[in-house]
C-alpha cells in the first residue's frame, strides 16, 4: 500500500512539470492573441475593421488627403504566395514520399532521405538570398521585373517541399502493412494499391502535412521579402510583384507610429486568423476522412 | 493485469526525469542569459536607424570597442525614421539618420559624421549614359516605360523604389518633387545592399541608392554604374567638392541629454581617427 502511494506521488511529481509546460504553451498563444488585440485596438476602433479591407490602397503615412489602410491586396498576396507554394509542394512532396517508400532502390533510399532532411534544414534566408541573386534575375530575363509572385511561389515551394515529403512518407508508412499484403494477395497492381488503398488511408496524415506547411508558408517573411518585389497591388499575373502581410510588417514595423503601428498589429491579427481558419479546415477534412473510413 | 501495472510503473521514473529536465532546462536558460550579460559587458551602446550609416558605424564601433573593452556597441538597421524614433523613446542610445532633422524633430540634436549623396544606378550593361531630371521623373511616374526611348534595348524599364521609412526615399521624392503615390514602382527594396543586388542582377533595372554604397560595390566588381545628375558625375569626389546636386549628410541623433558614453562615442566618430573608415565606405569625411 505504502509503495503504491509513493509511486503515485512520484507520478504526480513527474506530471506537474509536464502540466506546467503544457499550460505555458497554451497560455502563450492566448497572451499573444491578447497582446495583438490590445496593440491593434486603436486601428480596429478608429479606422474600423471594415476599412482594413475596403480601403483601396495601403498608405498609412499619407498626410495630404488622409491615410488609407487597405490590406486586401497584401492579404491576397499572402494567400496567393502560400497557396501557390503548397499547390506546387504537395504533389511533388507526395511523389517524393512514394518514391522513398516504394520505388527507390534500397541503396538509394536512405542517402536520399538524408539529402531531403538536409534540404529541410536550410535556413529560409539562404533560400531568399539564392532566390534574389539567381532566380529573380532568371525570371527577369523573360518577364521583367523578375521579383514577382512566381519567384515567391517557387522559393516558398522549394522551402516547404522537403518537410511535405518527409511528413508524406511518414503518413504512408503508417498505413498498416496488412492492408498492403492483403492487396497484393488480391492481385492488385502497385499503381492500384497506391491509388486505392494507400493514399485514402494515408490521407489524414497528408492533410496534416499540407496544413502545417501552408501555415509555415503564410508566416514566412525574409525569403518572401527578398524575392517578391514588395509592391502593394493586386497581381495581374504571376510575373507581377506582390507584397505579403508578413513582408509589410517587416518593412514597416521599424518606424511605424500610432495608427500605422496599430494597423500593422491588425495585419498580424489577420495572419493569425488565417492560420486559425487553416487549422480548422484541416481538422474538418481529417474528421470527415476518418468518419468515412470508419 | 500484473504486467500491465508493472510497465506503467516503469514508465513513471522516466516521466519524472523528463519533466524535471524540462523544468530545469527552462530555469537554466533564463539563469544563463542573466549571468552572461552581467559578466561580459558593463556598458552597452545601442544604435539603430539608417541602413546607409549602419555599416560605417558598425566598423567604427569595432574600433571603439577595441579602445574601450568595457563597451559593447550594438548596431541595428531599420531606416532613419526608426533611428530618430528609437533615440527619442530611449530604445536606442544613439539614432542614425542619413538626412537632416525634420522640423518636427527639433527636440533632438544631430551630429554630422560624414557626407554622402544619392546616385541613380543602372546595370553596367545598360547602354544609356545619362538621364535628365525630367526623364527620371517621367520614368518613375510611369510615363516612359521602355529603354528604347533613350536608344537603349527594347526592354521595359524595371523601376526600383525604396520602402517607406528610409530617408533615401524621402530625399528622392523631395529632390524630384514627387509624391510617393505618383511613383509606379516595379520593385520595392529595403536597404542599399538589397537595391544594389537587385540592379546588379537585372539589366533593365533603374534605381537610386547611396553613392558611397554604390561606389563601394562598383569598386568590388558589382556590375552597376552610377549616372551623372544634371551633368555632374555621381562620385565621392563630386560630393566632397559640393558640386553634386543631390548630397546629404550622415548624422547621429540623440536627445538633449545623451549618456556619457554616447557623447564619447559621438566624439570618436567625429574625430580624425576614423577618417580612414569613412573613406573605406566611400563616404566623405567631415574634416
Amino acid at each position: 500500500m505504502k509503495q503504491r502511494q509513493a509511486s503515485r506521488w512520484k507520478s504526480q511529481l513527474g506530471k506537474l512539470p509536464l502540466q506546467i509546460s503544457a499550460l505555458l504553451s497554451g497560455l502563450i498563444v492566448i497572451l499573444i492573441l491578447g497582446f495583438l488585440i490590445q496593440q491593434a485596438w486603436p486601428a480596429l476602433s478608429e479606422v474600423g475593421v471594415l476599412r482594413l479591407f475596403s480601403d483601396g490602397t495601403w498608405n498609412p503615412t499619407e498626410q495630404v488627403g488622409g491615410a488609407s489602410f487597405g490590406m486586401t491586396a497584401m492579404l491576397l498576396g499572402t494567400v496567393f504566395v502560400a497557396g501557390g507554394a503548397i499547390l506546387l509542394a504537395a504533389p511533388v512532396g507526395l511523389a517524393i514520399g512514394l518514391f522513398m517508400r516504394f520505388y527507390a532502390p534500397r541503396w538509394l533510399a536512405s542517402p536520399y532521405r538524408h539529402v531531403i532532411q538536409l534540404l529541410a534544414g536550410i535556413p529560409s534566408v539562404v533560400f531568399g538570398l539564392w532566390g534574389a541573386v539567381v532566380l529573380v534575375p532568371l525570371i527577369g530575363r523573360y518577364q521583367p521585373p523578375g521579383a514577382s509572385l512566381l519567384a515567391g511561389i517557387l522559393i516558398l515551394g522549394m522551402m516547404i517541399l522537403p518537410t511535405v515529403a518527409l511528413l508524406a512518407e511518414t503518413a504512408i508508412a503508417s498505413v498498416p502493412a496488412e492492408y498492403i499484403r492483403a492487396s497484393v494477395a488480391l492481385g492488385m497492381t502497385r499503381t492500384h494499391i497506391i491509388g486505392k488503398v494507400l493514399l485514402p488511408n494515408a490521407m489524414p496524415g497528408l492533410m496534416t502535412a499540407v496544413v502545417l506547411q501552408t501555415g509555415r508558408a503564410i508566416g514566412e517573411t525574409m525569403a518572401v521579402l527578398m524575392v517578391c518585389g514588395n509592391v502593394v497591388q493586386f497581381p495581374g499575373s504571376v510575373f507581377d510583384p506582390v507584397r505579403t502581410l508578413t513582408a509589410n510588417i517587416a518593412l514597416q514595423m521599424g518606424f511605424a507610429l500610432d495608427l500605422h503601428r496599430a494597423a500593422l498589429f491588425g495585419s498580424g491579427l489577420i495572419l493569425m486568423s488565417l492560420v486559425v481558419v487553416l487549422v480548422w479546415i484541416g481538422h474538418h477534412i481529417q474528421a470527415a476522412q476518418e468518419g468515412s473510413h470508419g | 493485469m500484473f504486467n500491465f501495472f508493472s510497465t506503467q510503473n516503469s514508465l513513471r521514473p522516466g516521466m519524472l526525469v523528463l519533466g524535471l529536465m524540462l523544468f530545469a532546462g527552462m530555469i537554466l536558460l533564463t539563469g544563463c542569459s542573466e549571468a552572461s550579460s552581467q559578466q561580459t559587458t558593463q556598458v552597452k551602446l545601442v544604435l539603430t536607424g539608417s541602413s546607409t550609416v549602419a555599416p560605417l558605424v558598425a566598423e567604427i564601433g569595432k574600433r571603439f570597442e577595441s579602445l574601450h573593452p568595457e563597451v559593447r556597441v550594438n548596431v541595428q538597421t531599420g531606416g532613419s525614421s526608426r533611428g530618430v524614433r528609437d533615440a527619442r523613446e530611449g530604445l536606442a542610445d544613439i539614432g542614425m539618420a542619413s538626412r537632416d532633422l525634420k522640423p518636427s524633430e527639433q527636440d533632438m540634436q544631430s551630429f554630422l559624421i560624414a557626407h554622402d549623396g544619392i546616385g541613380i544606378i543602372l546595370h553596367k550593361s545598360n547602354s544609356v549614359a545619362a538621364l535628365t531630371r525630367q526623364q527620371i521623373i517621367q520614368i518613375y511616374t510611369g510615363k516612359i516605360t521602355n529603354w528604347k526611348t533613350f536608344n537603349g534595348k527594347d526592354r521595359s524599364i524595371v523601376i526600383v523604389h525604396k520602402a517607406e521609412g528610409h530617408s533615401t526615399l524621402e530625399l528622392f521624392l523631395k529632390y524630384f518633387k514627387l509624391k510617393n503615390t505618383q511613383v509606379k514602382p516595379s520593385v520595392i527594396i529595403g536597404d542599399n545592399e538589397q537595391g544594389i543586388k537587385f540592379v546588379a542582377g537585372n539589366p533593365d533595372a533603374l534605381g537610386y541608392v547611396s553613392i558611397g554604397a554604390a561606389e563601394y560595390a562598383e569598386k568590388h566588381g558589382t556590375p552597376l554604374k552610377l549616372l551623372p545628375l544634371e551633368g555632374v558625375p555621381a562620385t565621392t569626389a563630386a560630393v566632397q567638392q559640393k558640386r553634386y546636386p543631390f548630397g546629404r549628410p550622415l548624422n547621429l541623433i540623440t536627445t538633449n541629454q545623451p549618456s556619457e558614453w554616447a557623447v564619447r562615442f559621438i566624439a570618436f566618430t567625429q574625430s580624425t581617427e576614423v577618417d580612414d573608415l569613412v573613406k573605406d565606405f566611400h563616404y566623405v569625411p567631415i574634416h
